[in-house]
């Protein structure tokens, strides 16, 4: 029974929620992504790593429907979004960061992750302009979401500045707020470390698997940081030239002889593997 | 728009989102409402008052630009086309059915809604200058439609005249009459804008005017809320038509040209983009501008120039006055007036502690 229990859970733990098969994507006669497929299980964190350059972001900006590629399918559970546009990407529950943070400036915290929950009110013109009643009760509602979210990201001070007056680090923590208030059931971060310091990068890190922990939300992930990535991730992807040339358990890609020649190992040991 | 936070706690979600949090906030409304329904309309002069009206006329016109191009970022060089969209409709339908007020200002917006939606499409592929030529040839576009089809424009010179309005069988005809009558369309265009911008539709223009693909990316469909955007804006553009209509009594596309779709950017500019407040006040600004220009010139001007030529003087003078204010704010004070208040506010926000 309880062995059953546990399988169950296991198996809902590999069931592919998100899968990117044969997609390719090309910028005038340069590949930006070749060939690429990428099955990812609900629930799992999947990080992708490669050089600048590799084809990571473009292949975030072809799930969020941002790209249309040339070649291929993206499906989520099942239904094909490979030609659907952002905001209905959205709608089925896909968030996403960039990574060259993406906020409304002017706009408060509050303001941007109260944006964040955009497909989960319903306000039409008509209610918005009377506001009182329902436009004003459904802004509390999600006022009250809004804040469990701040004060999961210890926002609570910066609640009311304009996000354009934030250090670069908390700007990065209002971005992913802003996506976490879409409740998405997957997450893609493009970056959410770059350029942070050590103790930044271990806050985020710390967020990522809370999410993951405690809403079971899918995350897809791209970061440089080695460490970071072989610690948090059930699985990695490693992208070089727009290709995929491994894919698995972070131990299995630390061992792989193509990885460690394009990429992981020290110059020797590139070498060697080279050969 | 008042703040002062001195000894000032909220303590709910619901009190902390109301539009005036502050009790002195709610005292300076009260205040401004004594102002203008008790001290105004017995302290001013019939000029005064009709200059006033001509005010809240275009702060209903300016505001609704505002929504368009000062919260959602699309210029539009077309709105003087879509008052007069509003106007012809609600004046059509005032003659030939004898609508009432109360369903002809409402049907003159909704057309204007209209021709707004079909003029907006362009703005999914095109954007800045090439948005604000569309516009502007739907501007000569609809002037030429009411100034040939007669069937619109109603034949002799392209006007319709209207009566005035009435309310429980009063015609309101005098400058006082009529201000309450603008005043209430004012007030109601002020209040469902700032409730409009304070929630989910205001946030998402917004939204679309400072990234737009991070706007797509969070879920919002950018198309359809620029539609939005265009449809409400001409919406206001539409009741400004019927409201200007009404003042005058007469429908005319000549009183709806370019010239005063490039005086209602102005007054968005000088006023501050992207802020009602700043809305009110430029409309206010350059309806004055152009009175007070006169009076200055004839009553400083008289040892300089003859009657003559200061009457010449005045709409050139007003030009060059316009053109250079807005420059000044666009390049000075993008904020524009709106600014200069909250500068004066912020000194008063901590009083008495403002040091
Ligand atoms: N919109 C675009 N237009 C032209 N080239 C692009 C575009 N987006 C990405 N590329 C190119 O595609 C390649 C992959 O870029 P990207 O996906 O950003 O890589 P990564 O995120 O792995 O650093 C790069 O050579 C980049 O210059
Ligand atoms: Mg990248």
């Amino acid at each position: 029974m309880a062995t059953n229990a546990i399988e169950a859970i296991a198996g809902e733990r590999r069931r592919v929620q998100l899968a990117v098969s044969g997609v390719s994507k090309h910028f005038g006669g340069l590949c930006a992504v070749e060939d690429v497929s990428l099955s990812v299980a609900a629930g799992s964190i999947t990080s992708i790593i490669g050089p600048n350059g590799a084809g990571k972001t473009s292949l975030l900006n072809m799930i969020s429907g941002v790209y249309k590629p040339d070649t291929g399918t993206i499906t989520l559970e099942g239904r094909d979004i490979t030609r659907a546009r952002p905001s209905e990407v959205a709608a089925l529950g896909v968030a996403r960061t960039f990574q060259n943070i993406a906020l409304f400036g002017g706009m408060t915290v509050l303001d941007n992750i109260m944006l964040g929950r955009h497909v989960r009110m319903k306000s039409g013109i008509l209610s918005s302009v009377i506001y009182w009643g329902l436009a004003q009760r459904e802004e509390v509602a999600h006022r009250a979401r809004v804040e469990e979210l701040i004060e999961f990201l210890q926002l609570q001070d910066l609640r009311k500045q304009p996000t354009s007056a934030l250090a670069y680090g908390l700007r990065k923590r209002v971005e992913l707020g802003r996506a976490l208030a879409l409740d998405p059931k997957v997450l893609l971060l493009d970056e959410p470390m770059g350029g942070m310091n050590q103790e930044e990068k271990e806050d985020m890190a710390r967020y990522i698997l809370d999410v993951n922990g405690a809403w079971g939300t899918t995350i897809i992930l791209i970061e440089h940081d080695m460490a970071v990535v072989m610690d948090i991730s059930d699985r990695v992807a490693v992208f070089d030239r727009g290709r995929k040339i491994a894919d698995g358990t972070p131990g299995e890609v630390q061992r792989d002889r193509a990885v460690i020649a394009a990429y992981l190992g020290t110059r020797q040991e590139r070498a060697e593997a080279a050969e | 728009m008042f703040h002062s936070e001195t000894g000032v706690f909220k303590t709910s979600y619901a009190a902390d989102m109301a539009l005036f949090p502050l009790p002195v906030a709610r005292w300076a409304i009260a205040g401004l409402a004594a102002l203008f329904v008790g001290v105004v309309p017995l302290m001013f002069t019939p000029y005064l008052m009709t200059l006033l009206n001509l005010v809240l006329i275009a702060v209903v016109g300016a505001i609704g630009l505002g929504i368009l191009t000062g919260y959602t970022g699309q210029i539009s060089i077309g709105h003087g086309g879509f008052m007069s969209v509003g106007a012809y409709t609600a004046a059509n339908l005032i003659v030939r059915l004898g609508l009432p007020f109360w369903l002809a200002i409402p049907a003159g917006g909704l057309m204007a809604a209209l021709i707004g939606i079909v003029v907006g499409i362009p703005s999914l592929r095109i954007k800045g200058i090439y948005l604000a030529v569309a516009t502007l040839a739907s501007q000569f576009i609809i002037e030429w439609t009411i100034n040939h089809v007669t069937w619109i424009s109603g034949g002799i010179e392209a006007s319709i005249q209207v009566p005035p309005p009435s309310v429980f069988g009063w015609k309101l005809q005098s400058p006082v009459q009529l201000y309450f009558f603008l005043l209430f369309f004012a007030v109601l265009a002020i209040v469902a804008t700032l409730n409009l911008m304070r929630s989910r539709i205001g946030r998402a223009f917004i939204a679309i005017r400072d990234q737009d693909i991070a706007a797509e990316i969070i879920g919002i469909d950018i198309f359809r809320y620029k539609l939005y955007a265009f449809a409400i804006s001409s919406f206001y553009a539409g009741v400004t038509g019927v409201l200007y209509t009404y003042y005058l009594g007469i429908a005319n596309y000549e009183q709806f040209g370019i010239d005063v779709s490039i005086n209602y950017l102005a007054m968005i500019i000088i006023g501050g983009l992207g802020s009602v407040l700043g809305a009110v006040l430029g409309a206010a600004f350059i309806t004055i501008l152009p009175e007070a220009t006169r009076l200055f010139l004839t009553d400083f001007g008289g040892a300089l120039f003859s009657p003559d030529t200061i009457r010449r003087l005045v709409p050139n003078l007003t030009l060059i006055l316009f053109g250079g204010l807005i420059i000044f704010f666009l390049i000075v004070e993008p904020e524009g007036l709106n600014r200069l208040w909250r500068n004066i506010r912020n000194y008063f926000r901590f009083w008495p502690f403002s040091y």
